[in-house]
């Protein structure tokens, strides 16, 4: 058993979830109890779908248990098809029947509805929602695409987006854009809106577009040992990116390397004066493999940020996370658990962080500003607007994305500066957010050093900071008092000094000059 | 005015023929009582033993309040539980441990049952008790369950307040015993409008704090405040109590009539009822009459979420005007909605359990004004053209007594109102 309050990812049958509600024309037969209909509100509420997931539960109770559950789910394999005439169904277990063991699979088999009905075997207590995805999008295309001539025109497959993805709506047309403009067109997007029809089509494609490795990378590979599709590497997010995708898009296809980046803000903006006071600011990165990979690059190279630490929570790309840590001169943050996630941010005390649903909460409690670059997210992360991760109008969303929760530069300025305005101080936030200004609450008199020494002595190895040196610290603006406290405090234990004063904190920063 | 009791209609929905349903149920497990249940008790802990999807669940249906230090959280099964390699007891225990050393402010421990918990046949009942002795004095472990096997919705409260109820202390003293875990607010109207009556004394079931649990015995009456708590009145009828029956205190007039039976247990005279009654009631009608422009003449279809439902239905056909097409509910005790089911002319199909695809039929043929479901066929509704209330609202709003009344019928009108003012909108994705 494993004490959990917060998890990244659901179980593996909500990542079959987000598969079949982002297809059509298929539906899912799921063996479950009771009350895991919930899951179709992530659908109808956070993602806003109009419809009912594509999703039938049989919905056992306790009193179904002494009875017939596999008859129960036969009825309910037999009524969806009846009802919703899908041309593909897809079986499997929750946790729950999982543990039943009616074999759901195995009953699909016997019953002959004459269309292809897939299996799914998703291992509840070892996998999660992304293995999921990615294994039920595989088993459709393993059942269902075939190899076949390929399109006159030179074409891909836009593999990987799902239902519930983060900003997936908008990188489609982002992508299909880019493409376009190299003369090539897309045969399928799956799983997102495509039918058992398309799927039947993608062998048509002269190669695969893989924008999401975490829902689609073994379909990917089955389709490049089986229809001869070669897949592409780069994840286009980002404008570095974005020219290597380009590149590699043109070498696969031996079409000419074209890309009109007119619509392209995000360089100029990065590169104006404005942005000078971007330099260096201490960024943690954490989310899905696929988004911090290149948002680390976006980060270091493009916004000049420095990156002081990054990780994930999908195990399944330790090993590619481990390898960009090392490339960054970081330590990588394998973890699901977002207690350790939580105390890995206090430790290297960023001055932004880049992360999930659940590290803009951490900022909130640290006081950190944070901005959202991956899956688990809420209903705010699916706007109205167009606001794809991918491409050029991706990496202009990206950048006002990530300058909106820093302090803007002037501010920064005068908050340093003059730190003893009783509105305008460095608690309040930036001005540009919303919550009410907090007038600076009044200080007491400090204690004269005398008596701070009259208090507890300090124990063996403790670090004292004397008044007058905390005081000192504390005019250092908020969003870096928190590092020059801890390097001021490595600094005095490689030194063997026990009191911190002003001048220690002084020789510190000296040190650590960057 | 005779007396306090609204007169019923010329028939009521008590002897209707109930359509029972089974099938494809689309409604939430007990383990979302949690959300609310930790909130209202300041020192209890639920922690799950379950899978993944519980916590899943759990985190889906709290939303924000997650990160707020919650005070609950899953034990998550894992291949070595399941396999028999690992002692299931023995993972409990530690993490338990690990848990109250986190949190020496724990005073009750809930271990909550789920699906697969029961399916594998976890025993924590007996859990519960090995944990209580080696935690004792400090900490109560208790144990009830929040399956979706075994629950609906706000069953799990009604599971977790039946539990406590064999572990309340005896006493023999008159009192009121108000049960049903209510908003801070609403719960001190109650007392306040019981006290000026002069009932007292007056003790709530779930208590903010362990210390606070009241007694029951063979002179406690228990005023229920919530139609789902049907275990946890059986639980308090065998330990002598007895359950007053009363409409709900939905709206003026259901909140009139839960008084009126409590003052007439308690001897209050009809002058002192009135004197205390008079002005709340004026304000209820009154505030209620600003929703009711709205919804008066429309038509309602409530599908099964948290038996509410039939007093809703009740306080909105009588109070408001509104037509019941279908009253959807998950479970119906009788002897509990009994009052509620009187007072609701008859009409309405009464319906109890679920097929959902066959209920959406009946609801789409019948193209009421306004429909009340859960989150999972709101806005798949509102694309037909449906105007839909989310029930699950209904749970997490003050909506109790005179003060809510029109805060009641305004979540109802609320939609429909919207519905007005945006109808020159046009383009739907």
């Amino acid at each position: 058993m494993k004490l959990t309050v917060w998890t990244y990812e659901g179980p593996p049958h909500v990542g079959a979830m987000r598969v079949a509600t982002a297809m059509k024309g298929l539906h899912y037969v799921l063996h479950a109890p009771q009350g895991d209909t919930y899951a179709d509100l992530l659908f109808t509420m956070i993602e806003r779908r109009n419809h009912r997931p594509p999703v039938s539960y049989t919905t056992f109770q306790a009193r179904d248990l002494g009875e017939d559950t596999a008859n129960l789910f036969k009825t309910a394999l037999h009524d969806a098809f009846d009802r919703f005439k899908p041309q593909a169904m897809i079986v499997g277990s929750s946790c729950t029947a999982e543990l039943i063991q009616d074999d759901p699979e195995g009953m699909a088999a016997t019953m002959d509805l004459g269309i292809p009905v897939i299996p799914l075997e998703l291992p509840s207590y070892q996998r999660k929602e992304n293995f999921g995805s990615d294994e039920t999008f595989y088993q459709i295309v393993k059942a269902i695409a075939r190899p076949m001539e390929r399109t006159a025109h030179v074409s891909a497959n836009l593999i990987g987006p799902v239902g519930l993805g983060f900003r997936h709506r908008d990188d489609i047309t982002e992508v299909t854009a880019l493409l376009e403009e190299m003369g090539i067109a897309v045969n399928v997007v799956a799983p997102m809106g495509a039918t058992p029809a398309d799927i039947a089509r993608m062998g048509a494609a002269h190669f695969n577009v893989l924008m999401y490795p975490e829902h689609a990378e073994t379909a990917a590979r089955w389709m490049e040992k089986n229809l001869g599709q070669p897949f592409t590497k780069t994840v286009p997010i980002g404008v570095g990116a974005t020219r290597d995708f380009i590149a590699e898009v043109a070498r696969i296809a031996g079409v000419e390397p074209k890309a009109d980046d007119a619509r392209l803000r995000m360089p100029w903006y990065s590169q104006s004066v404005d942005s000078t006071y971007l330099t260096g600011k201490r960024v943690f990165l954490f989310g899905d493999a696929t988004h911090v990979k290149a948002m680390a690059r976006v980060a270091r190279d493009e916004m000049g940020f420095e990156v002081v630490g990054l990780g994930c929570y999908n195990r399944e790309f330790a090993r590619d996370i481990r390898k960009l840590a090392s490339e960054f001169g970081v330590e990588a943050l394998i973890s699901d658990d977002y207690l350790e996630v939580e105390k890995a941010i206090e430790d290297l005390a960023p001055e932004m962080i880049l992360g999930t649903q659940m590290e803009r909460h951490i900022g909130k409690r640290l006081g950190i500003p944070c901005a959202v670059i991956s899956a688990p997210v809420h209903v705010q992360d699916f706007p109205a607007r167009y606001s794809p991760q991918m491409g050029w109008e991706g990496a202009n969303v990206i950048f006002d994305t990530l300058v909106h929760p820093l302090v803007m530069g002037l501010e920064e300025h005068l908050l340093h500066m003059f730190r003893e305005d009783f509105e305008f101080h460095d608690e309040a936030g930036a001005s540009h957010h919303g919550g009410a200004a907090k007038a600076r609450a009044v200080e007491a008199e400090p204690e004269t050093d005398q008596e701070a020494a009259a208090g507890a002595a300090p124990a063996e190895g403790e670090i004292v900071w004397l008044s007058a040196a905390e005081k000192e610290l504390k005019k250092i603006p908020f969003f870096v008092r928190g590092k020059a406290k801890r390097n001021t405090e490595k600094f005095a234990l490689e030194k063997g000094v026990h009191e911190i004063s002003v001048e220690t904190l002084y020789e510190a920063k000296a040190h650590y000059a960057r | 005015m005779t007396g306090f009791t609204p007169a019923p209609p010329a028939a009521g929905c008590r002897n209707a023929p109930v359509l029972k349903e089974r099938g494809q149920r689309e409604v939430f497990c007990g383990l979302t009582g949690i959300i609310w249940l930790h909130r209202k008790m300041q020192d209890a802990f639920f922690l799950v033993v379950g899978s993944r999807t519980c916590a899943h669940l759990l985190q889906s249906a709290a939303g924000v309040m997650i990160f707020a230090e919650p005070r609950f959280g899953t034990a998550i099964l894992e291949e070595k539980d399941l396999a028999g390699l690992a002692d299931a007891n023995a993972e409990l225990d530690r993490e338990v441990d690990r848990l109250l050393a986190r949190r020496p402010d724990i005073k009750q421990l809930f271990l909550v049952g789920s699906c697969p918990s029961e399916v594998i046949k976890l025993d924590l009942h007996r859990a519960a008790e090995r944990l209580t002795e080696r935690h004792a004095p400090h900490v109560r472990v208790m144990n009830y369950s929040g399956s979706g096997i075994e629950t609906t919705f706000t069953e799990g409260e009604d599971a977790c307040l039946a539990t406590m109820v064999p572990t309340l202390p005896a006493t023999d003293e008159r009192q009121l015993l108000m049960v049903g875990a209510l908003p801070d607010v609403v719960e001190d109207q109650a007392l306040s409008l019981l006290a000026e009556m002069g009932v007292a004394p007056v003790r709530c079931l779930p208590a903010h704090r362990a210390a606070e649990a009241p007694g029951v015995g063979a002179h406690t009456v228990v005023a229920l405040t919530q139609p789902f708590l049907n275990e946890t009145a059986a639980g308090l009828e065998r330990r002598g109590a007895r359950i007053l029956p009363a409409p709900f205190p939905f709206g003026e007039e259901g909140t009139t009539a839960w008084l009126w039976a409590v003052a007439q247990e308690f001897g209050v005279s009809p002058e002192t009822f009135a004197k205390v009654t008079d002005a709340p009631r004026a304000r209820a009608r009154k505030a209620i009459a600003a929703a009711a422009e709205t919804l008066g003449g429309k038509s309602i279809f409530f599908f099964p979420d948290s038996q509410l439902e039939i007093p809703l239905a009740r306080f909105l056909t009588r109070e408001c005007g509104m037509t019941a097409v279908e009253v959807g509910a998950p479970f119906i005790n009788k002897q509990i909605v009994g009052p509620d089911l009187d007072l609701l002319a008859e009409g309405p199909v009464i319906a109890e359990g679920q097929d959902v695809d066959l209920q959406l039929d009946r609801c789409r043929a019948a193209r009421p004004d306004l429909t009340v479901c859960g989150l999972g066929l709101a806005n798949p509704l509102e694309s037909e053209g449906m105007t839909t209330k989310w029930a699950i609202e209904l749970v997490f709003t003050p909506v109790h007594f005179y003060e809510q009344a029109g805060d009641l019928a305004g979540l109802f009108a609320r939609p429909l109102r919207r519905r007005a003012i945006l109808a020159g909108l046009e383009g739907a994705a």
